[in-house]
């Protein structure tokens, strides 16, 4: 399979495993390129990338511009503090706005489910999710899985052990149909009050006691518990949160020696995760926001060039 | 007088127990002999009506408009147009207007407009607590005199019990129908779908049947406790209904509805976050969908509702989560409805029944029978016709129908109120 048959990448839901195979090998590719010492390439030159945050990150936006700018694009971020959005126009409206400046691809974020879906039907350019609501965050997934195979050198029989705020992550949603397509085993380990309804009948095992939830796990993947479900709304306390369900030497014990430790970031320390543990030899948290450039490119590359040298699905 | 007579027609009318194939014999208005052994009188102008099905004009008693405040969504004349090509001659509208029906000022505007503008009979429903805020109560006595057939909250809910029971005694007095949808106002306070693995993968908030269980059974404690007529206006599971049925036998005066979309939408038409099938309540599953049928058939569940509601693209061409609820269904409602006929899940009489002569009961309105007497509020159906429906076929201001390009089979194909036609079906 040398061609990548979709026009946006809206979810990892849709893609084929040979898609996802596709693209992390793409991505092998493109870590050389960030490696080096001459990073510009001229694949992408002459093409308009803009990126849409509906919703603040500095790491997602920079991730995506940087791998936009290696790639050769032109790289625009509209800022939407400043912005008609917050007068009162909708989605939609700014879509068309921005389509009418000839984009060839559109990074679009946004706190609402579904955004990204939305705007791919009004515009006549690839979008890219970078985050909706808490559906889906697809490139978040590709460069965990990434990151899981240049370590581990596979993805198939791996067990991962997905930690904390399932409820609200899109970045769980996505890691869970990424592993189960590409045969990982995966759990997940929370409060019942940070599961979503119907989550035993997603294809993971379910734990609500950590240490139980990590035995043996290959890869402990820590998820960001935002400030305000932290006093009350959905656990009682920081401290009764941490105690139970953040990731500290001991609990880590649980899981094999070699087992690395994620976080998508931006990290709670002493909250979802020690110190010791975010800054200690199974932490690969850096080498993610490596990845995260990698795949950027991949998937910019792949919507971009691959996709016109196949047949469309 | 000019006397009409109609003939050749399959007439069903659940008023008078009636399916058979006759006539209608209608004069100033009014219907004067019907059925098999109606005679043609001497001098009549007689139309053949080619074998048609001929129903009471059906009963919508739950159908929201945007006059006052919302003209851009659904004037009452548009709303009155959409009904007619429904089938449907007599409408009950909900207070949850800009402003809020609450006082007979508004009462009477209502009815004025209907009265110009109209073509079909509308009964303005007023609201229950002042601007629908679920605090103090309305004049329910002078509002009732207005003109205004129940007191409902609307898509409103009455966190307070207290202010409830209040208003259903002093209710009680006045002998006026509390018609309320029952949503809990903090229990899946953020849900924009059925909760359940369908929304957890679309990463949308769910809200979870309970948050309509709940409130349902407070207010038939309530219901029971003030001896008030209460009618649960919009239940989407099998619980509601299990819980009317145990509430009807310990005497409370209870009946109920469902809408025409909780009967043949289930919550997979969402697919990929459509927000024409946001509702409130929430489509549920295929499972409740098939429950709700049945209870209807059976008699369990009193009404069928369009529960029309139309929203314009700026509440509506946006993400999910922040779209409006709500879709527009007057037009679609009687050829949905055939579905369940044709899928042989219940009878017609018994759907003309729960459209049309059972809606006209619960809120005492002048309709629902064919009976010699009756205002000639009629609806004439081919049971069988084929059709697609679109939405610039609509005549509603909005097109949020949940039914766009949907295969039917029966369509409304005339609508006469009090013997004149105020519909006729193009082509």
């Amino acid at each position: 399979m040398d061609f990548f048959p979709h026009r946006h990448l809206l979810g990892i839901k849709g893609l084929q495993p040979h898609d996802i195979e596709y693209l992390l090998d793409k991505a092998d590719e493109a870590v050389k390129i960030s490696r080096q010492r001459e990073k510009k390439t001229s694949t992408l030159r002459g093409l308009t990338q803009i990126n849409l945050f509906f919703e603040a990150s500095t790491r997602t936006q920079s991730s995506f511009e940087l791998a936009g700018k290696r790639l050769g694009a032109d790289v625009m971020n509209m800022s939407v503090a400043n912005s008609s959005v917050k007068k009162g126009e909708t989605l939609i409206d700014t879509a068309m706005t921005l389509n009418a400046m000839h984009p060839d691809v559109l990074v679009i974020r946004h706190s609402s489910a579904g955004a990204a879906a939305l705007l791919s039907q009004k515009v006549s350019c690839a979008v890219i999710n970078a985050g909706d609501g808490q559906h889906e965050h697809p490139t978040q997934a590709l460069l965990d899985a990434l990151t899981i195979r240049r370590a581990k050198g596979r993805l198939s029989g791996i067990t991962v052990a997905i930690c904390g705020d399932v409820l609200h992550s899109r970045v769980a949603r996505s890691n869970i149909i990424l592993l189960n397509a590409m045969g990982a085993r995966v759990r997940v380990v929370a409060p019942p009050t940070l599961l979503p309804s119907g989550i035993a009948d997603m294809s993971v095992e379910v734990f609500h006691d950590m240490e139980e939830g990590l035995k043996r796990a290959d890869v402990v993947m820590m998820l960001r518990l935002q400030r305000e479900r932290m006093s009350g709304s959905f656990v009682p306390s920081v401290r009764e949160y941490y105690r139970f369900y953040g990731l500290d030497a001991e609990k880590l014990k649980a899981a094999k020696e070699d087992a690395l430790v994620m976080h998508p970031g931006p990290m709670n320390r002493g909250v979802e995760i020690a110190s010791e543990i975010a800054d200690g030899p199974q932490s690969v948290i850096g080498q993610q926001v490596e990845m995260g450039v990698a795949v950027r490119m991949a998937v910019m590359e792949a919507l971009l060039v691959s996709q016109n040298q196949g047949p469309r699905a | 007088m000019t006397v009409t007579v109609l003939i050749n027609l399959r007439i069903v009318d659940p008023s008078q127990n009636m399916d058979e194939t006759g006539a209608i014999v209608i004069e100033d208005g009014k219907i004067v002999a019907i059925g098999a052994a109606a005679t043609v009188p001497a001098g009549a102008e007689i139309r053949d009506m080619g074998g048609l099905l001929a129903m009471p004009g059906l009963v919508d008693t739950r159908v929201f408009i945007g006059e006052p405040g919302g003209e851009h969504r659904e004037t009452i004349k548009s709303a009155s147009r959409a009904a007619a090509a429904g089938g449907i001659t007599s409408i009950v509208t909900m207070p949850d207007t800009d402003p809020v029906i609450d006082d007979i000022a508004l009462v009477e505007f209502v009815k004025k407009t209907a009265r110009d503008k109209s073509a079909i009979h509308v009964y303005p429903a007023a609201a229950l607590t002042k601007g629908l805020a679920g605090e103090e109560m309305t004049e329910f006595g002078l509002l009732k005199k207005a003109g205004a057939v129940a007191l409902t909250q609307g898509k409103h809910a009455i966190p307070d019990s207290q202010v409830l029971r209040r208003a259903m005694t002093y209710a009680k007095h006045f002998g006026a129908v509390v018609a309320l949808e029952p949503r809990d106002p903090y229990l899946g306070v953020n849900g924009v779908m059925n909760e359940g693995l369908f929304a957890s993968w679309l990463g949308l908030s769910g809200s979870p049947r309970e948050a309509e269980i709940i409130p349902l059974e407070r207010d038939l404690r309530i219901a029971g406790l003030t001896g008030a007529n209460y009618h649960a206006a919009k239940i989407s599971v099998p619980e509601s209904v299990e819980a009317i049925k145990l509430a009807r036998k310990r005497g409370v005066k209870v009946t109920s509805g469902v809408s025409i979309n909780h009967l043949t939408l289930n919550e997979n038409d969402i697919g990929e976050y459509r927000t024409f099938f946001k509702l409130s309540p929430p489509l549920r599953t295929e499972d409740d969908r098939v429950a709700m049928v049945e209870a209807l058939a059976a008699g369990d569940i009193d009404i069928v509702v369009s529960s029309h509601d139309p929203q314009d693209v700026d509440t509506k061409r946006v993400p999910f989560a922040d779209a409006a609820d709500g879709a527009v269904g007057l037009e679609t409602l009687f050829a949905a409805a055939l579905r369940l006929y044709h899928a042989e899940r219940i009878t017609l009489s018994r759907l003309v029944d729960a459209l049309s002569t059972r809606p006209a009961a619960i809120y005492s309105l002048p309709a629902g029978s064919l009976k010699p007497g009756s205002n000639a509020d009629i609806a004439f159906a081919d049971l069988d016709m084929p059709w697609i429906a679109t939405a610039e076929g609509l005549l509603s201001r909005s097109k949020n129908t949940p039914f766009e390009n949907a295969r039917f089979s029966g369509r409304i194909v005339e609508t006469w109120v009090s013997g004149n036609p105020v519909y006729r079906l193009q082509g």
